[in-house]
């Protein structure tokens, strides 16, 4: 049982959450993620990214969407309650440009959504490592930007917020800016996390001017510990797991098409459950 | 009795559900022997002075000895017996192949002219581990306490919780070290409760045996993942443990590497049986995680994991069960049980045919499978005559579920994670064969040093490599 010491409604569907995990919090390294299972005996086991860590307070940082049952239920859960478990670090660290030997340089992050978050421990990173970064923050309306200002910290002023809308920043999709920047040349690298499709159309982007262009998959998982295989993608016309081989690839080699219709193989059921954790949940309001 | 007197009795078959009832529900199969079963049956057994099935025991349990106590009715005696040298009777009993271990060399099946008709050992093994636990659970007998050593004060990390990883804890604790059980799963158990399915071995049996290791001093760590929440030099180097033990079997799913094999539909038989047994897909009621309800299933594969996967379709509601091996049904590994149940149960078998592709439709589901037939040709490396394709011999069998099942390779995150532990080219732990591995105070045993084995070979890696580490502490 991991107790939840914090949480903050961040929009309508979007809550972080501060989770007693002391050993994960040590370990952790930017671009990992965790399992977590909101109840015991029936409860599913869904691959959640890491946001943040405080090794000293002991508690990793999840930033959710609530998407599904487990999501809805975890939303539902207070300071003071517990999650039934949480299993990590998993997956392979990030490569940090500048940590490794070569020389930093300019690399853009590319974050869509709730990816912003998992993309703040690893912008950070780079920054740490001597990189100029530059940070493309999308989202459908302002009001659904997740840690503005934690990236502002980072990037200062190469902090470009577009929104479908125009409600901040920019109006348009993240792809524009960042086809702008590889036009303009001098960017070594790029790294986007954020909604599958957002994803796929940055690596389409970045294709032409021949940029590296990280992805961070979240596919379909459960024992997140390569046993199950239901995580596989194709990279490069092999099949990879994304919990032990990833959960980062080269964007320009994944097969993009076959990893969404992966990901929709449980669509209906996956809605159904969802439906049925919210009915309950009403039913129990009215009770109250 | 005279020796002609024993073999004129017939042997006791096992009672089971039946076959159209149970192939729709998740209860155990096999209902176990009466005591009067278990008597009869044991004593058919000749006590040959030269012990033959007791060479065919991985673990070489005393088996004339347990045998002549059962045939008195004394089956704690028998039971005391067995556990000299065996850990798990009651998942023994269930899921050993024992046509190919001990019932393969008695000599009563030989005489009789039936290997079918040796003494049903692992019946009698498991009768008596079932009614030691239910004499125990009326309070007519006492729970056995283990003998405990007197504390050394040492600790000892325990890396997975399956067969290997149980055996190699319970010797560790009984020789009096601390010992700790890390497990990545939210349950203890390994391929006991995410593999085996309910209806071959009920998950109770397994809780039992938990159960009994947390008697012992045992302590359990569940969502704990060895390499990454703690590598394993830092057990050692930082968290105080005299030694380590990996038993983290053989994880990683095979794929036939054929075309189609990532539509939606294709599930690696791990990843089919975890959703339904550990996570209890099959109680949709409950269980948030989903469930994909094949109606024309199609499993590749022709050992214990094929036959689960198969049954398991037939269970969650589908019509069809194609079983796929490219051999003939000699060379299958399943335990011989299984595969006639997997029959009585209605899974078609298809024996000499092997997969081609997995056809998809535009929505990237599973609309098909094209396979090809075989013959078999010479003999391979390991013995069996080896398959091959006959040319032009394609033919599709329309299936909207495929289930990979054609073994496991080592899981990589050990082994990249624990610099300078060596591995083979499979990726297997290299130990000396005492479950030594390369590093000083780092033992491993089970799958992840055998390949993809048995639940009794993995018991007697973990007691060799306790047997190892208690020497070495001492």
């Amino acid at each position: 049982m991991n107790r939840i010491t914090a949480k903050k409604q961040l929009s309508e569907n979007v809550f972080r959450m501060d989770v007693e995990a002391p050993l994960v919090a040590r370990a952790r390294k930017a671009g990992q993620f965790v399992i977590v299972m909101a109840d015991g005996e029936f409860g599913e086991r869904i691959p959640l990214t890491i946001g943040d860590a405080d090794p000293e307070a002991g508690t990793i940082t999840l930033i959710f969407q609530t998407v599904g049952a487990t999501t809805t239920k975890l939303s539902r859960l207070e300071p003071g309650d517990s999650v039934a478990g949480v299993l990590g670090p998993l997956g392979r660290p990030t490569e940090i440009r500048g940590e490794n030997g070569e020389k930093p340089g300019h690399v853009v992050c590319v974050g869509g959504g709730i990816g912003v978050a998992p993309m703040h421990p690893i912008a950070q990173a780079l920054k740490a490592a001597g990189n100029r970064v530059t940070i493309i923050m999308g989202a459908r309306n302002k009001g659904l930007f997740v840690m503005e200002d934690e990236m502002r910290a980072i990037a200062g002023d190469d902090l470009i917020l577009m929104t479908d809308d125009g409600s901040s920043g920019r109006k348009g999709l993240v792809t524009e800016p960042l086809k702008e920047l590889c036009a303009a040349g001098g960017v070594d690298e790029v790294i986007a996390i954020g909604p599958p499709v957002m994803m796929k159309f940055c690596a389409l982007a970045t294709k032409p001017f021949g940029v590296k262009t990280t992805v961070s998959l979240n596919t379909i998982m459960i024992d997140g510990t390569g046993m199950c295989g239901g995580c596989r993608v194709s990279v490069g016309g092999k099949t990879k797991f994304v919990c032990v081989d990833g959960p980062e690839f080269d964007g320009h080699e994944v097969d993009w098409d076959q990893m969404f219709a992966r990901m929709s193989a449980f669509k209906p059921q996956e809605a159904a459950a969802r439906d049925h954790v919210c009915r309950i949940g009403l039913s129990a309001g009215k009770n109250r | 009795m005279t020796a002609q007197e024993k073999l004129a009795i017939p042997p006791r078959g096992m009672p089971e559900q039946d076959p159209a009832v149970r192939a729709r529900n998740m209860k155990e199969v096999a209902l176990g022997y009466s005591a009067e079963d278990a008597r009869t049956e044991a004593s058919r057994c000749l006590a040959c002075p030269a012990k033959p099935c007791m060479k065919g025991c991985p673990v070489a349990i005393d088996i004339p000895g347990f045998l002549a106590k059962a045939a008195e009715g004394d089956f704690a005696g028998a039971l005391e017996t067995i556990k000299k040298t065996s850990l798990l009777p009651a998942v023994c009993g269930r899921v050993c192949p024992q046509e190919k271990q001990c019932q393969k060399f008695c000599t009563v099946g030989k005489i009789l002219k039936d290997q079918g008709k040796a003494v049903a050992i692992g019946r009698v093994e498991r009768f008596c581990a079932d009614w030691a636990a239910a004499e125990i659970a009326a309070g007519r007998l006492p729970a056995p306490k283990p003998a405990v050593a007197k504390p050394t004060g040492k600790r000892v990390a325990v890396i997975g919780s399956g067969p290997a990883s149980i055996t190699c804890a319970a010797d560790c604790a009984r020789a009096g070290h601390e010992v700790t059980m890390f497990e990545a799963f939210h349950k203890p158990g390994g391929v006991l409760v995410y593999g085996i399915p309910e209806f071959r071995l009920p998950k109770k049996i397994v809780e039992r045996e938990i159960e009994g290791l947390r008697e012992t001093g045992v302590k359990i760590e569940t969502n704990f993942l060895a390499g990454r929440t703690l590598r394993i030099r830092d057990f050692l180097e930082k968290e105080g443990f005299s030694a380590v033990f990996v038993g983290t079997g053989a994880g990683l799913p095979k794929f036939m590497g054929i075309e189609g094999e990532n539509l939606i539909g294709v599930f690696a038989a791990n990843e089919y049986l975890t959703r339904a047994n550990l996570m209890k897909a099959y109680d949709e009621e409950h269980a948030d995680t989903p469930f994909w309800h094949g109606k024309r299933v199609a499993v590749l594969g022709g050992g214990n994991v094929a036959m689960d996967a198969a049954r398991m379709a037939l269970r969650l509601g589908a019509d069809e069960v194609h079983l796929i091996y490219r051999r003939s049904e000699a060379e299958m590994p399943a335990r011989l049980e299984e595969v006639g149940h997997a029959k009585a149960e209605g899974v078609e078998f298809h024996m000499l045919q092997n997969a081609k592709r997995i056809l998809g439709g535009e929505d990237g589901k599973v609309c098909g499978i094209e396979c090809l037939k075989y013959e078999l040709g010479e003999p391979d490396a390991s013995g069996r005559r080896s398959p091959v394709a006959v040319e032009g011999s394609e033919f599709t069998i329309d299936v909207d579920t495929v289930i990979v099942a054609v073994g496991n390779g080592s899981n990589p995150l050990i082994a990249a994670t624990t610099e300078g532990l060596e591995t083979d080219a499979r990726g297997r732990i290299v130990t000396d064969g005492e479950g030594r591995t390369s590093i000083k105070g780092v033992y491993a045993g089970g799958d992840i040093v055998l390949g993809a084995a048995t639940v009794i070979l993995a018991m007697g890696e973990g007691r060799k490599a306790a047997a190892s580490i208690n020497a070495d502490l001492a």
